[in-house]
């Protein structure tokens, strides 16, 4: 079953456009569970309510508070906030390209796949450019209200967009200082590096499943035909604490010739 | 080294243990690469004073109690499967203090949707050397080590990748998790006219950058928000005395660039 497009809107590529459609690339599978008054079973609902009366506000009359760090409360409205929101528009602008590592992993949020908006051959064009470039484009656009930041790239030969996180959010690497001590044993060294190699191979995503939402989901499975399910859990690992013997005992397990 | 583990988790690391592959074992913190979201706003009343969330039965408009309300699987419409917290809590997996590396692959090779949450391991305890020793390699390398591991109650998926001698944890998303471009029914790719092709790759070739200016990134609804903030704290208008109550449900905040500035000068010069 085809999905449902979350937004639609036009990229724009200095003079040329491109009208698209956007699609989650996560679908998530965590397992919601609602509330219930124990008594009768009833989903509850949820009331935010005054701390000292109890008495329930209501939505229209729920304000924001900003606290300061000496203790000052400023109070939003609803209004005030929606102030903020940047004016709707349907373009995704396209602010630069550049080379496909320059904007690492730490900033990326969210996949949206792009699907054509009523121009297959300008979306067919730009799949093809972009899959003949080393660069990805860096995009901004406004959706539901929210200014975002994405990067403009191919993922199985069809065009996405990942969402940026802000740069407030990102702690730069330029900020740390690396871990330094001795040189390190070249032995070692050749030895970690036959290790790494021994032990290579290639990814395999479908290798690994979520076992405790599988276990949530078989629980609830079971309880509804009214079973008990049985857990298993595995012993942690053994390891040693001398690095050259623990890289050398590795080795050998790993089936690799010692050198000497 | 050891004691750390006695006494649970560093302060402000989300989880502390040994990243191991093969026998060797390393000791380390993880640290969330990210700090939180924006600017964070409370609930309040119209004279400021914080809101408590409650619930209440829909039936006799009672709020509850903690100990009236149960959890609840919708398997059909209005139909509920009872899960209790000790049920799910005997669910969850063993807690570990092991990254177990079960391989390394090409980091390039990994694709991009799956990419979470991102993390700084930095090394525990007084010996650096094997913490220093796996980055190299994975850097020079170009690897990425593919464990699975339990923080937080949960087991995740994770690529272990080293960048300028640090080693980082990604979380990845489950395979089941991730929309195909088949499953969301796009069209294969198609050849495009040839002069369209070209149109598109001058405008690219016109937005050319080398260098990612992370300036671009900054979040603008937040500045306005905090300039909006200081006009009325400057003319004093909707501004209270924070009610000491609201204290205690605030989050505390740790500054995690101060930890990690600390951690690695006290680690800089020591012995390995």
């Amino acid at each position: 079953m085809a999905a449902r497009a979350i937004w639609r809107g036009i990229i724009l590529l200095a003079d040329v456009s491109v009208p698209v459609k956007l699609y989650g690339a996560v679908e998530e599978k965590t397992i919601h569970f609602r509330l219930l008054h124990g008594k009768d079973q009833t989903p509850v609902r949820q009331e935010m309510v005054h701390p000292e009366t109890g008495e329930v506000v209501p939505a229209e009359a729920i304000h924001h508070g900003y606290e300061t760090e000496d203790g000052k409360m400023v109070i939003l409205t609803n209004e005030e906030l929606k102030s903020l929101d940047p004016e709707s528009s349907r373009q995704i602008e396209i602010l630069r390209f550049l080379p496909r590592s320059a904007i690492d992993h730490r900033w990326y949020e969210r996949p949206y796949l792009l699907g054509p908006d009523g121009d297959p051959e300008a979306y067919h064009a730009l799949a093809e450019a972009l899959g003949s470039s080393d660069t990805e484009g860096l995009a901004r656009w406004i959706m539901r209200n929210r200014e975002y930041h994405g990067v403009l790239r191919l993922l199985g030969h069809r065009p996405v967009l990942i969402t940026l996180r802000h740069a407030e959010e990102v702690v730069s690497l330029e900020e740390l200082n690396i871990p330094a001590g001795r040189e390190m044993d070249k032995k070692e060294l050749a030895m970690a590096e036959q290790l790494v190699a021994a032990m290579a191979d290639t990814f395999d995503p479908a290798r690994y499943r979520d076992e405790y939402r599988e276990r949530v989901m078989g629980l609830i499975t079971a309880k509804a035909k009214g079973k008990i399910i049985e857990l298993h859990r595995a012993a942690p690992k053994k390891t040693t604490r001398n690095l050259k013997k623990a890289l050398e005992g590795s080795l050998r397990t790993a089936g690799m010739r010692k050198h000497g | 080294m050891a004691e750390k583990e006695r006494h649970g988790d560093a302060a402000g690391a989300f989880w502390s243990g040994a990243i191991t592959f093969g026998l060797v074992s390393i000791q380390v913190d993880l640290y969330s690469a990210h700090r939180p979201k924006s600017a964070a706003l409370r609930m309040v009343d119209r004279h400021g004073a914080p809101l408590r969330r409650r619930y209440f039965c829909p039936r006799d408009h009672k709020p509850l109690e903690r100990e009236e309300i149960v959890r609840g699987y919708e398997i059909e419409e209005g139909r509920f499967i009872l899960v209790s917290d000790e049920e799910l809590e005997a669910l969850e997996p063993k807690k570990s203090r092991e990254i177990d590396l079960r391989c390394f692959v090409d980091a390039a090779e990994l694709d991009p949707v799956y990419f979470e949450h991102a993390y700084f391991l930095l090394p525990a305890g007084s010996v650096s050397k094997p913490y220093r020793l796996l980055a190299r390699i994975m850097e020079n390398s170009g690897k990425a080590g593919i464990a699975t591991f339990v923080m937080r109650e949960r087991e995740h998926l994770v690529a272990i990748l080293a960048e300028k001698g640090i080693l980082r944890a990604e979380t990845l998303r489950f395979a089941d998790e991730i929309r195909s471009p088949e499953d969301t029914g796009l069209p294969s790719p198609e050849k495009a006219p040839a002069a369209k092709v070209k149109q598109i790759r001058r405008a690219m070739k016109k937005l050319q950058g080398r260098e990612f200016d992370r300036e671009l990134l900054h979040d603008r609804r937040r500045r306005l928000l905090l300039e909006l903030v200081d006009r009325k704290l400057k003319a004093a208008e909707d501004v209270v005395e924070k009610p000491p109550a609201a204290e205690a449900e605030g989050a505390e905040i740790i500054d995690l660039m101060e930890i990690i500035k600390k951690r690695f000068t006290e680690r800089g010069g020591a012995p390995a």
